[in-house]
């Protein structure tokens, strides 16, 4: 099961003075269960790239195989390879539409030709797997707040069992609360079903904090893939790129610079935190008190 | 007194049934006193639905207060004839940079505030390459808007407000839909405003990266003012910003778990830098 | 796909069309439209291609622009011309059962479609070369009699700017609602005319909440810059007439009255 890139080109208003290369000559491989971040500046490329995972852009050239088969072959079912990728797109107010959250969240499985019992099932296990509590089933998806929407357009792509779920940029616009709210959840499903997940976005934080391996777009070509270690230790190739690291990153290197041997490829608060406290008990600085937490 | 200052402030939300009879009210701004200096540049934090935009709204008196009183220089922003001196003096910006833009050229669009206030044609162009310039976006003059970023979207929307001659700007949440370069864009945009020209800024934000150049910052959480400080005793406590939903730039979170561990390290750290020397002073 | 529509396009060059004053192009854009229905005979059309190509020159817009305007009537020409050359009776050119062609047929035919390439291209070079803000300006002033009987001229002239400013995030925003359903497995190609209505639903909701929406946004965002209608408003770009456009009413002049000519004379 998996998604295979091949010498992928994409161009928007070609021919015209608008033409844009939008990508370039993509290869990429997406395995299962893997969970998978993806960052690039606006107008990188990654919106349409992900788009090609499910078959609404046609590349201009290049093929895309979905477990070996070319998902533009002549016969190839693409309404049954979108409820295999799922894709989440950036605002729940592009999707939301029917008079109740349940309903709406019935609407991919019954494209899918479930009867409305069946979509029910289907819709409730995944309201509850996204956290949205029952007692608001019945209400309007407009009247919700930001990050009830947001769950609620998720479980809209996630009732319909995809084994891949794509999210574009889950956390803009919400509260920092609400942004850990929502990755956590994520996270969870990703264990929790076992699939896999391709996260768009801009924090670097965030992708440092949660994701396995990051593709990083710029100018419709795959710079780096790899761990988000690895890929943040070329910060200063990510900063031409109109990109950055995590802060963590930045703060490594600045104490590593003023001699204090730290790990520098720590790329969250809590790395940081050990490697920090490691380098001040190994340079037997004063800074630490002989009482208080030398063990953890 | 300030610029701007409010004593008491209470805004309800009023839900109608089918008669048109008041069903519910809503209290989404609660008792906020606020006093705000001349050429202050402040930033008001909150979760989504704490009231922050509630109470921006009522500085440019497109909200009225339910209770209590709102002067922006002087003036009661509930009196009418004061109404378009108000709006003139403390522009806004809002989140949605496409919502808000009215004109199809960058130009015109600028020029929208001083012709709705009857400026003379020439004073018009002179207020407009100003303001284009302040932004740094002169040189997309001529462009339609649709074809810009979303920062340079947010910065026109800003010189448009800027070509009113405003003494203060509101922003509401300015960059929420921005990605990070358009954030920078926007915010060394209201930064240099803000030191050059002596505008005073009220920011509104959820990001609290962008607090930290601010003289002072309010918390607002269910309406209520529940913090105030500068940035340094507002990120000290890390605990107490955390039950109001918000959280703390990572270099503050670091510096705040080294010392639970038991290193010695200072509350209140903003930069990078702060945290070198407290870490590197011994060494 | 939807991206394609020009009309509402402005396209910024720096020519003397662009530089017109909005009210001569409108006027001249009248003109233009009488005129193609005045002329009748080929030779009158080779006269208005002369006139087209001169302004499409002037206006230093790529051709390729005037014509994709045309891709969006490019059905509804097709079908004027097929049931012209089919239904219309006379001369018998060509039979095959009851279909025939006929020399009249293909005349009329030829007519309307010149006409309305004609229509469409004139129109289009109205609003490739001047902003819609121009545009709405120009019409508010030459409509400004009609507020003597109580028509609000200027509300009219704003709602049409604002109206043409967000046509294009509209569309994209329909685009993007679109792929949204579809990754859900919504189908807006398939099924009879009933499912298909159907089947908008999830398309039209979103989009008029959001459009809603945005109208709301606007409206404050408008308040908040002071905006209290026509009254008591300045212009940044006063409409003037030059120079420059008086001899382009005398053009016009000229050409319209070449155009009576033909019809009088039946050339």
């Amino acid at each position: 099961m998996s998604i295979e890139l091949k010498h992928v080109s994409y161009t928007y208003s070609p021919g015209t003075s608008y033409e844009i290369h939008a990508l370039k000559d993509i290869n990429l491989n997406i395995p299962d269960g893997e969970f998978i971040g993806m960052i690039g500046h606006t107008g990188s490329g990654k919106s349409t790239l992900i788009q090609h995972f499910n078959a609404l852009i046609q590349p201009v050239s290049g093929t895309i195989l979905y477990n070996g088969e070319d998902i533009w072959g002549e016969k190839y079912n693409r309404k049954e390879l979108r409820s295999q990728v799922g894709l989440v797109f950036q605002y729940p107010e592009h999707q939301l539409f029917e008079s109740d959250v349940l309903s709406d969240v019935c609407f991919g499985p019954m494209n899918q030709g479930l009867t409305r019992e069946e979509a029910e099932a289907e819709a409730k296990k995944a309201l509850r797997q996204v956290g949205f509590k029952e007692e608001n089933y019945k209400k309007s998806p407009f009247e919700l707040s930001g990050g009830q929407k947001k769950r609620v357009a998720i479980a809209g792509v996630l009732a319909m069992n995809p084994k891949i779920l794509i999210l574009d940029e889950p956390t803009a616009g919400l509260d920092p609360r609400g942004r850990d709210d929502i990755l956590d959840q994520i996270a969870e499903l990703h264990k929790v079903r076992g699939i896999t997940i391709v996260l768009v976005s801009h924090s670097m934080e965030d992708i440092a904090k949660y994701v396995e391996r990051l593709i990083v777009m710029n100018h419709g070509e795959v710079a780096f893939d790899n761990t988000p270690r690895e890929v943040f230790s070329h910060y200063q190739e990510l900063e031409s790129m109109g990109l950055a690291a995590p802060q963590i990153t930045y703060i490594m290197h600045a104490l590593r610079e003023h001699g204090l041997p730290v790990d520098i490829s720590a790329t969250t608060v809590e790395e940081a935190r050990a490697t920090i406290l490691d380098a001040l008990r190994e340079s037997h600085s004063p800074l630490l008190k002989k009482e208080g937490g030398m063990g953890k | 007194m300030g610029i701007i200052k409010a004593f008491k402030l209470g805004f309800d939300y009023l839900k109608y049934d089918e008669d048109g009879n008041v069903q519910d009210t809503q209290r989404a701004v609660d008792d906020v006193n606020l006093d705000i200096e001349a050429g202050e540049f402040v930033a008001i934090l909150g979760h989504n639905g704490s009231g922050k935009s509630t109470l921006a709204k009522h500085m440019n008196a497109l909200l009225l207060p339910s209770e209590g009183t709102l002067w922006i220089d002087d003036m009661d922003t509930a009196r009418e004839p004061e109404l378009w001196k108000i709006r003139q003096k403390a522009g806004m910006v809002f989140q949605n940079p496409d919502n808000q833009i009215i004109g199809t050229i960058v130009e015109e669009d600028v020029g929208f505030g001083p012709e709705n206030m009857g400026i003379p044609t020439e004073n018009i162009w002179r207020r407009v390459d100003d303001s284009l310039k302040k932004v740094g976006m002169t040189a997309y003059r001529h462009h339609s808007p649709n074809k810009l970023s979303g920062g340079q979207k947010q910065r026109v929307a800003i010189a448009g407000v800027v070509a009113m001659q405003p003494q203060c700007i509101v922003l509401d949440e300015p960059t929420a839909m921005l990605d990070p370069n358009g954030r920078r864009e926007v915010l060394e945009a209201v930064r240099e405003l803000n030191r050059q020209e002596k505008v005073t800024v009220i920011l509104i934000t959820h990001y609290m990266e962008e607090v930290i150049h601010a003289d002072r910052v309010y918390v607002m959480d269910s309406g209520k003012v529940v913090m105030q400080g500068t940035p340094r005793e507002i990120f000290s406590q890390v605990e107490t910003l955390k039950e109001y939903r918000l959280d703390v730039p990572q270099v503050t979170l670091l510096a705040h778990e080294l010392k639970k561990s038991g290193a010695d390290v200072p509350d209140g750290i903003l930069t990078t830098e702060e945290l070198v020397n407290a870490l590197c002073r011994s060494n | 796909m939807m991206r394609d529509i020009t009309i509402g396009q402005y396209y910024p060059a720096d020519s003397l069309l662009h530089a017109l004053d909005p009210r001569t192009k409108l006027i001249g854009t009248i003109c233009f439209i009488v005129s193609v229905f005045l002329f009748h005979t080929f030779p009158g059309y080779g006269v208005a291609t002369l006139f087209l190509g001169l302004l499409i020159l002037l206006s230093r817009v790529p051709v390729k622009f005037m014509f994709k305007g045309l891709k969006a009537v490019f059905m509804i020409l097709m079908i004027t011309v097929v049931f012209n050359v089919l239904l219309t009776p006379g001369e018998i050119l060509w039979k095959w059962g009851i279909l025939r062609i006929t020399k009249e047929g293909l005349v009329l035919a030829g007519t309307m479609a010149i006409r309305l390439t004609y229509l469409v291209i004139g129109s289009s070079i109205m609003t490739l070369t001047t902003t819609p803000n121009q545009l709405t300006d120009g019409m508010e002033r030459l409509l400004r009699p009609l507020n003597k009987i109580h028509v609000p001229v200027h509300d009219i002239a704003m709602i049409m700017s604002i109206a043409l400013r967000f046509i294009p995030i509209l569309m994209e925003e329909t685009d993007k609602i679109m792929k949204a359903q579809i990754a859900r497995g919504a189908d807006f190609e398939n099924g009879n005319i009933i499912q298909r209505a159907k089947n908008m639903v999830p398309l039209l909701v979103p989009l008029f909440i959001s459009a809603f929406r945005r109208a709301n946004d606007l409206a404050m965002a408008m308040e908040a810059r002071c905006y209290h209608g026509g009254d008591h408003r300045t212009q940044m770009k006063p409409l003037v007439y030059r120079s420059r456009d008086f001899a382009a009413m005398g053009a016009l002049a000229v050409y319209l009255g070449i155009a009576v000519m033909f019809r009088v004379m039946g050339w």
